[in-house]
């Protein structure tokens, strides 16, 4: 055994740069969110056709405008991000409060849609088959969608107080890439519910 | 502000009583960030969830040691073989993983704490949650047969069995919404462990140094995130068809049974990759140390464990095949599970040439690493059998599987964190374990292992099913499952030794030292235990071993590694 200083010697090593590990992390939660979207997504393709009784996914609109605030929010979150990265604070409160504003659109033009199906086309969750995938893949995006909003109003509501500065960009950025996602998955969501499954 | 002093007036510890001291030390326990404190608590909840499902085995064990025994009721029976197989899988073996993973990956790359501190006190309590709620089944509620209502579907719940109609009560409620509470545990202390590895090391310590029991931690992370997920979101939809009345698996509305069959196995056999790849973490550490050598292939063994990870993706079905598959995906499947044989044969090569020619001490963790070897390999054997599909119709459900994969999950991770616990043990408390009883458990353990478990096999070949509740007296099985019990409980005394060991240790066991084993890795160059800084100078590294280096000043590692 023999004996081993406490400490270990130092070696000049100036170049040593690591992956910021908000990222590393956000990313390997998009991973894993991504993975629970295939399980939701596999569900409803291969169950596509296959109710035995009730409406079919005929009786969907395709929601454009809906669709059209939600992917312009990713643009309007990107604004939001450039404009705290140079430290333009006003800016930033405008296009964030602006990516929120078309969130909350978005989610209304769910519950609207929702509300038609449920009372006017008779679908819910456990009607058939086709209620049962629908429901709970666009409501598990739509879940996605609501605790973005949590978050980025909590931001928000710092940014209102004046907590929020130049020097918090990164984080601000990591939140960021969630929102992205979700929009992603919505693109996901759209093309296989609306276009390829109706 | 943790790390601010303040100064305390002599007085404070005076006036305090015995109860109060004890109280504010409980609560430490349950407000601390600390990695190291978080990782003893992963592990001491896994080995007592090991106690009460090991436990669970000896009941189900003495229930079968004669045929016609009413030891069990037969619903206590289903209840304790479904909570032996969900509490081994998720309260034993994911929580010991990530009990090790936290309490070691800081402290073998020169970090002071994990990632996410917060988010890992997050992950235990939820951990910890969902085993509690998996356990109040036994008391709380009432089941289907008015005795309490623990889960009692078999740990892989098929449909339509756990349809509303057909499970009654809620058995099946405590497992699906225990499960979902576990997986975001899970998927927090898998997002911290990749965040760690990624951006915590410290300098020097490029990826290609890592020690392999890091590496294998960020490989089983990864494969974590994307298969504890699909295990999430087949519950959600469990509870959606049990509480709202959906479809998914409800056959008279065109849903399907299979599918649950697939997104659970799509959990459930990368699974038990994020098992051992640990294993494979621990054994790959314990071997070069006790055999004087550095592992041998370095990078071949992270290569052949990130090949292990992408070839598990593709070989659920393998769990599949007698419910009547294509040939061509019967083929694709049983050819992908045989390619699993690639890269682990050339870790146990690697493993076997790191002991060629070293100098060899047989300690308690080098034995139970030795033994993990032989029984891996056995266990991989019986594994490419099954692979093929025709030996797999015959054996489906047999005890031959069981056999198979009690010698994975057994043999090989079991025996790996015992190693574990030996090798780790004098870091973790500052206190050595005793060899003695080390070697008794060791011996115990192996020899009751190989009592119950080879047993098994010939009880699957001549036609013993899995999950009975008894059996005829003349299927010519009684003696080989009087073996067989006889062998569990030769295991549950050699674990009682451990405990003992371990009780034994904190009474009078020798201090440990900074490096009882003469290790190279980081951690032992702290103090033992670690202080919550862990180091007081942010260490710097030229190779893969560290401690040799400063060791063997003349003779340093990084002279050969490119």
């Amino acid at each position: 055994m023999s004996t081993i200083p406490n400490s270990i010697p130092i070696f000049a090593d100036e170049n040593w740069r690591l992956p910021s590990r908000g990222r590393v992390g956000m990313f390997s939660l998009i991973i894993g969110e991504s993975a629970i979207f295939t399980i939701f997504v596999v569900a409803y393709i291969y169950y596509i056709g296959r109710s035995t009784y009730g409406p079919t996914p005929q009786i969907l609109d395709v929601p454009w405008f809906n669709t059209a605030c939600l992917l312009s929010s990713s643009i309007a979150i990107v604004l939001a991000e450039r404009a705290i990265e140079r430290g333009r604070l006003r800016a930033f409160a405008a296009w964030w409060g602006l990516t929120i504003l078309l969130g909350i659109i978005f989610l209304a033009g769910t519950a609207i849609e929702w509300k038609r199906l449920i009372y006017a086309d008779g679908l819910s969750i456990r009607t058939n088959l086709f209620g049962t995938t629908f429901y709970s893949l666009v409501g598990l995006h739509a879940t996605h969608v609501v605790v973005g909003l949590l978050m980025l109003s909590l931001v928000m509501i710092f940014t209102l107080l004046g907590r929020v500065e130049q020097r918090h960009t990164e984080r601000i950025q990591v939140l960021a890439l969630y929102w992205h996602f979700v929009d992603a998955v919505w693109v996901v969501v759209f093309t296989v519910v609306y276009m390829l499954g109706r | 502000m943790a790390d601010q002093t303040f100064p305390i007036p002599a007085t404070v510890d005076v006036s305090r009583s015995r109860g109060a001291a004890l109280l504010e030390w409980l609560h430490s326990w349950v407000i601390t960030v600390d990695h190291k404190k978080l990782g003893i608590l992963y592990i001491v909840y896994a080995l007592f969830f090991l106690l009460v499902a090991g436990a669970e085995a000896v009941a189900i064990r003495i229930q079968l040691a004669i045929p016609h025994n009413h030891f069990l009721s037969p619903e206590l029976y289903n209840e304790f073989f479904t909570m032996h197989g969900t509490t081994m899988v998720f309260l034993v073996g994911m929580t010991i993983i990530f009990g090790f993973g936290n309490y070691l990956v800081p402290l073998m790359i020169g970090a002071r704490d994990m990632a996410f501190p917060r988010l890992n006190a997050f992950s235990f309590w939820m951990s910890a949650f969902g085993g509690l709620l998996l356990y109040f089944s036994f008391i709380g509620g009432f089941g289907l047969y008015g005795m309490g209502s623990a889960p009692d579907v078999s740990w892989w719940a098929y449909a339509p069995l756990t349809a509303k109609a057909f499970s009654p009560g809620h058995n099946t409620d405590y497992w699906a919404f225990s499960l979902i509470v576990m997986g975001f545990g899970t998927l927090g202390a898998a997002i911290n462990t990749l965040a760690t590895a990624f951006s915590m090391r410290c300098r020097g310590m490029t990826l290609l140094r890592m020690p392999l029991f890091v590496w294998l931690m960020v490989v089983t992370s990864g494969l974590t995130l994307i298969t504890i997920t699909p295990l999430t979101a087949a519950q959600v939809m469990l509870i959606i068809d049990r509480y709202l009345g959906g479809h998914f698996f409800d056959t008279q509305a065109g849903g399907s049974a299979t599918v649950w069959m697939h997104f659970f196995w799509i959990f459930g056999h990368p699974e038990v990759y994020v098992l051992i790849l640990p294993a494979f973490g621990i054994a790959s550490e314990v071997i070069p140390v006790f055999s004087r050598k550095a592992i041998f292939g370095y990078p071949a063994m992270v290569a052949a464990s990130v090949g292990i990870a992408f070839v598990s993706l593709s070989v659920w079905a393998h769990h599949m095949f007698t419910i009547g598959m294509t040939s061509v995906s019967n083929a694709f499947f049983a050819l992908s599970t045989m390619m699993v044989g690639i890269p682990t044969g050339i870790k146990i090569f690697n493993w076997i040439a790191t002991m060629w020619g070293g100098r060899i001490r047989f300690a308690t963790p080098m034995l139970f690493c030795t033994a993990f070897l032989f029984q891996f390999l056995c266990a991989g054997l019986t594994g490419i059998m099954l692979a093929a599909a025709p030996w797999n119709w015959q054996l489906h459900n047999s005890y031959f599987v069981i056999a198979h994969f009690h010698y994975t999950l057994t043999g090989s991770f079991v025996f790996c964190f015992f190693a574990a616990i030996y090798y780790w043990f004098p870091k973790i408390t500052g206190l050595m374990l005793s060899e003695k009883f080390g070697k008794w458990h060791f011996w115990l353990f192996f020899i009751g292992f190989h009592m119950t478990f080879d047993t098994m096999h010939f009880l699957g070949i001549l036609g013993m099913p899995r999950s009975i509740y008894t059996y005829e007296p003349d299927r010519g099985w009684n003696t080989l499952n009087m073996i067989v019990s006889v062998g569990g409980i030769i295991q549950a005394v050699a674990v009682l030794i451990l405990v003992w060991n371990i009780v034994d240790a904190f009474r009078h066991g020798p201090l440990a030292g900074n490096d009882p084993w003469d290790a190279w890795t980081l951690e032992w160059s702290t103090p033992s235990p670690p202080p919550a800084y862990n180091f007081e100078t942010e260490p710097v590294v030229r190779s893969r071993r560290p401690l040799w280096d400063i060791k063997h000043p003349n003779d340093p590692d990084w002279k050969y590694e490119r």
